[in-house]
């Protein structure tokens, strides 16, 4: 090493802090690369191991992502282990849990997990959460609301346990495999990404270590500290389908056709327009006709955002839509584009819907088409809590595409069996009617008045306009008056719109 | 309308609702009603279950029924059918719509 | 506004749920099925459910048939002594061979009506002609009752009586074209057949044409997702609609002159030419509006 006076460089005090070599820069070496990846490397022998590196300790809040939908085996397997080492009052952060996560219960029973951050909650868990399960009320957020969350601090994730389908020894991770064929796939880690980045520390649980680089990657290895492999992350099926099914439902389909209708009378349909399709039938079938008058009118999209479906991978690769922004995949083929169409990039949830996010891509969307439980006459949107009350569902992005499309259109049939779907009041308010804008059903289109240009447009189209109210008559009339639910004071959920206030809450059911 | 063997009528379909109805021992009605919407509409649905029974003049009879979110009309149709199955009678009578 | 018949929409007698969603889908007519969706142990049940949708659910403007069991079943009179008192638009007949079936079914229909205390001639009549026997008396059944508001073809009885098989149509051709003609004499609405493979919309859409063509009113159809394609092929030309107003224009002036010379650019215009053009223009009004229907 050549000998320099450091003190003949003027300012030197202020280039650089600390004088001296950092530590730990490693010797030159001599082995092949693939060689080095066995020994020097993030991955530990067993989750055990990780969790206690991790410095994990009572009270700490752990987080999860939701790519892996009903197939997800982490959740459980990571709570198993940490309760097995005696760890307590753990705040369980998930991105979404769904009926699956349903040995929870006894983990909540003995003490493991005191309270829980999610978007939804669905299965047996859900029903004994509806019945009083847990002390502290679950916290729901939307996607946008808990990226906004974890962004300003507000939820802090001490360690984060993100499974990812193909991992190297750094903790390149991806939500699918480019080793391998028929590894496990869940496409787009995009909640994840948020999570690994901001965490204090974060375990990749992999099934796949695969060779570095994992690129292009999900999350990097920049933002990993360990990495753990076990036998299955996952089940395939309960991962993903092969394709997301078209609807055959004549009713869903009739409703798609008036959404689509509704779009392109809009004015919101032009050359260059951005769209986002939710993952109910109805909304996914609103993509398919909107396909044809996309051809017919030769214009196209220029993003499509969201949950990615192989219909909008389709309409991607027949030249229909520039560019796809993708947050989480919904079937193998939206995964599979993900993987080997360029111009079909991973998002994580603050670039997809952050509430703090200035460029955040729901703030882009022209409009979006969404699904509900319950509409009420103010326009308010439930998409969680059952026509009992108790809960079975998740917010989603619904209130951060809502708020962030210039129109919202929320298509929902009139009546599900003897349920009615428009109602003087929902049982909880997930998305307010302030940002929802049309509500398209089998028997009739309606325009919330703080739009009127729309309703205008609509009604010139020649569509089936109506209000609201006569909407909810025309439930009324065909089910009957249901008799209202009954439930206790104590409050078991606490609803927060995606500006951190708290839009609605959710009480436990009365089944007396 | 006297009730002398098993009479069934409905499906588990989505809006539909299965009723069976069996002779009974003792008087009166025995209801066992299961519903998809029973909070909601579990009174409405007895109601027009037995208000049917009553207006076919069936006094006895151990009532067996599944609903999947039937309409009342529905229901009444349902009710109707398995009764007169049930009693092995087709003398039916129908009322003039108003 | 002479009643639209582009599309009558079949729903299976005995199907609670099809049966409440009927009207949603756009057709001009709902036809509740009692004969070949039902089978045979379900007849009682179908009868009590049509019925009472008949009787309490609201269906809007549409016209409402219901297809009875043919009456030499049995079944057929059951079905009537139901029906007729739930005061449907229609009653559809299934298998008229000739004159008389028709005839036989209105004489019990009109003994119901006075049993009933319903206005005698209340209850319409539609008769389907299935057979090779049918279609050479198709005159005959469409001049055999008032009551009738069209005839319509039944394909898949009939080519089973030809001894055929459907295919690209010619084999119904003949058929159609009887059954238009005797429809067109009498003075009522000629009915298609359904097209059964759902899933063809590219063969159905052809089949529409072709009948659109000869001259049908319009078509039965087995599931919602028909009605908009069908109806698309009922929609008037811009350039036939343009036609149509002037003529309807020439119609009015003529009228308000007080005189009974229709003409128009200097042309004499005939009196089935103005029918012509109103039929059009109402077609084009239909397609154009998706009117909520107060139900």
């Amino acid at each position: 090493m050549k000998n320099i006076d450091l003190k003949k460089i003027p300012h030197i005090s202020e280039i650089t802090a600390q004088h001296g070599s950092f530590t730990g820069t490693p010797v030159k070496p001599k082995e092949t690369f693939l060689e080095r990846m066995g020994s020097k490397n993030k991955v530990v022998p067993s989750l055990e191991e990780a969790i206690r590196l991790s410095g994990l300790r009572d009270g700490m809040t752990i987080s999860f992502h939701h790519h892996f939908r009903n197939g997800d085996y982490v959740v459980n397997m990571v709570v198993e282990q940490i309760a097995k080492m005696g760890i307590k009052n753990l705040t369980l952060a998930a991105s979404s849990l769904t009926d699956i996560h349903a040995p929870l219960i006894e983990h909540i029973k003995n003490g493991v997990i005191t309270h829980i951050e999610t978007s939804g909650l669905r299965g047996k868990l859900a029903e004994e959460v509806s019945r009083g399960l847990m002390d502290f009320p679950i916290v729901f957020r939307s996607h946008g609301g808990r990226a906004a969350a974890i962004e300003s601090g507000e939820l802090h994730i001490d360690v984060a346990f993100l499974g990812a389908p193909s991992c190297d020894p750094y903790g390149n991770a991806n939500g699918y495999n480019r080793d391998e064929e028929n590894a496990t796939c869940c496409g787009s880690l995009g909640y994840a990404k948020l999570d690994a980045l901001h965490a204090d520390k974060c375990v990749i649980i992999t099934d796949h270590i695969v060779r570095f680089p994992n690129t292009p990657y999900g999350i990097p290895e920049s933002n990993v500290d360990y990495v753990v492999k076990v036998d299955s992350i996952g089940d395939p099926k309960g991962i993903m389908s092969g394709a997301t099914r078209f609807t055959k439902n004549p009713k869903e389909l009739l409703i798609a056709k008036t959404a689509a209708d509704v779009i392109e009378a809009s004015g919101y349909f032009y050359d260059g327009f951005s769209m986002q399709m939710g993952s109910g039938g109805a909304s996914l079938a609103t993509a398919r006709y909107l396909r044809e008058k996309m051809i017919e009118k030769n214009i196209h999209a220029r993003f499509a955002l969201g949950g990615i479906t192989g219909q909008i991978v389709e309409m991607h690769e027949e030249g229909l839509v520039d560019k796809i922004l993708d947050v989480q995949s919904f079937d193998l083929i939206a995964a599979n584009s993900l993987k080997n169409n360029r111009f079909h990039q991973q998002i994580d949830a603050s670039v997809y819907a952050s509430y703090l996010n200035r460029g955040a891509a729901v703030n882009e969307l022209d409009f979006v088409v969404l699904s509900a439980l319950e509409i009420d006459t103010d326009f308010n949107v439930n998409v969680m809590t059952g026509s009992d009350g108790v809960i079975r569902g998740a917010i989603g992005g619904h209130p951060d595409t809502a708020a962030g499309a210039s129109l919202s259109i929320v298509v929902a049939p009139l009546t599900r069996g003897r349920i009615p779907t428009i109602v003087d009041k929902v049982n909880t308010i997930v998305t307010p009617g302030s940002v929802v804008d049309v509500v398209v059903t089998d028997q009739g289109v309606a325009v919330n008045p703080a739009r009127p240009e729309i309703k205008e447009l609509l009604e010139a189209a020649g569509l089936p306009v109506t209000t609201i109210e006569a909407l909810r008559d025309r439930c009324t009339r065909i089910v009957g008056k249901p008799e209202p639910i009954k439930y206790k004071d104590r409050i078991v959920g606490v609803v927060m719109y995606r500006d951190n206030t708290v839009i609605d809450v959710i009480h436990e059911i009365d089944e007396e | 309308m006297q009730i002398v063997t098993k009479g069934v009528a409905g499906t588990m379909e989505s809006s539909d609702i299965i009723v069976r109805i069996e002779p009974a021992e003792q008087k009166g009605i025995e209801l066992t009603l299961t519903s998809a919407v029973m909070q909601q509409f579990g009174k409405q649905i007895e109601k027009v279950i037995r208000e049917t029974l009553a207006e076919l003049g069936v006094e006895s009879a151990i009532v067996n029924a599944v609903d999947k979110g039937a309409l009342d009309c529905t229901v009444a149709a349902r009710v109707k059918a398995a009764a007169y199955r049930a009693a092995q009678c087709e003398d039916y009578t129908w009322r003039t719509k108003q | 506004m002479k009643r639209l018949r582009r599309s009558m929409l079949f729903v299976p007698g005995n199907n609670p749920g099809m049966i409440r969603d009927a009207h949603i889908y756009g057709s001009d007519s709902i036809m509740f099925d009692l004969e070949d969706s039902v089978s045979i142990n379900e007849k009682d049940a179908a009868r009590f459910l049509v019925y009472n949708a008949l009787s309490s659910l609201r269906y809007g403007n549409k016209e409402l048939v219901v297809r009875i069991n043919d009456l030499s079943s049995g079944l057929g009179i059951q079905d009537l002594e139901a029906i007729v008192r739930a005061k449907p638009d229609v009653i559809r007949l299934p298998k008229t061979e000739c004159a008389q079936d028709v005839i036989d079914c209105e004489r019990e229909i009109e003994r119901i009506e006075r049993e009933a205390g319903i206005p005698v001639g209340t209850t319409g009549m539609m008769a389907a002609i299935e057979s090779g026997r049918g279609v050479l008396n198709a005159m005959e059944i469409a001049f055999a009752s008032k009551r009738l508001i069209g005839i319509a073809l039944g394909a898949e009885d009939y080519v089973t009586d030809l001894k055929t098989v459907r295919s690209d149509g010619t084999e119904l051709f003949f058929a159609r074209c009887m059954i238009l003609n005797a429809a067109r004499a009498a003075g009522i609405d000629a009915l298609d057949t359904v097209y059964s493979d759902v899933n063809n919309e590219e063969g159905f859409i052809k089949e529409a044409r072709l009948i659109r063509q000869l001259g049908f009113d319009g078509k039965s159809v087995i599931n919602p997702r028909q009605i908009p394609p069908l109806h698309q092929v009922f929609m008037p030309s811009e350039k036939d609609l343009i036609k149509a107003r002037a003529v309807i224009e020439a119609a009015e002036e003529a009228e308000r002159r007080g005189s009974g010379v229709i003409s128009l650019n200097g042309k004499m215009i005939d009196k089935p030419i103005v029918t012509r053009a109103r039929y059009l223009l109402d077609l084009a009004e239909a397609a154009s509006v998706t009117p909520v229907e107060e139900v």
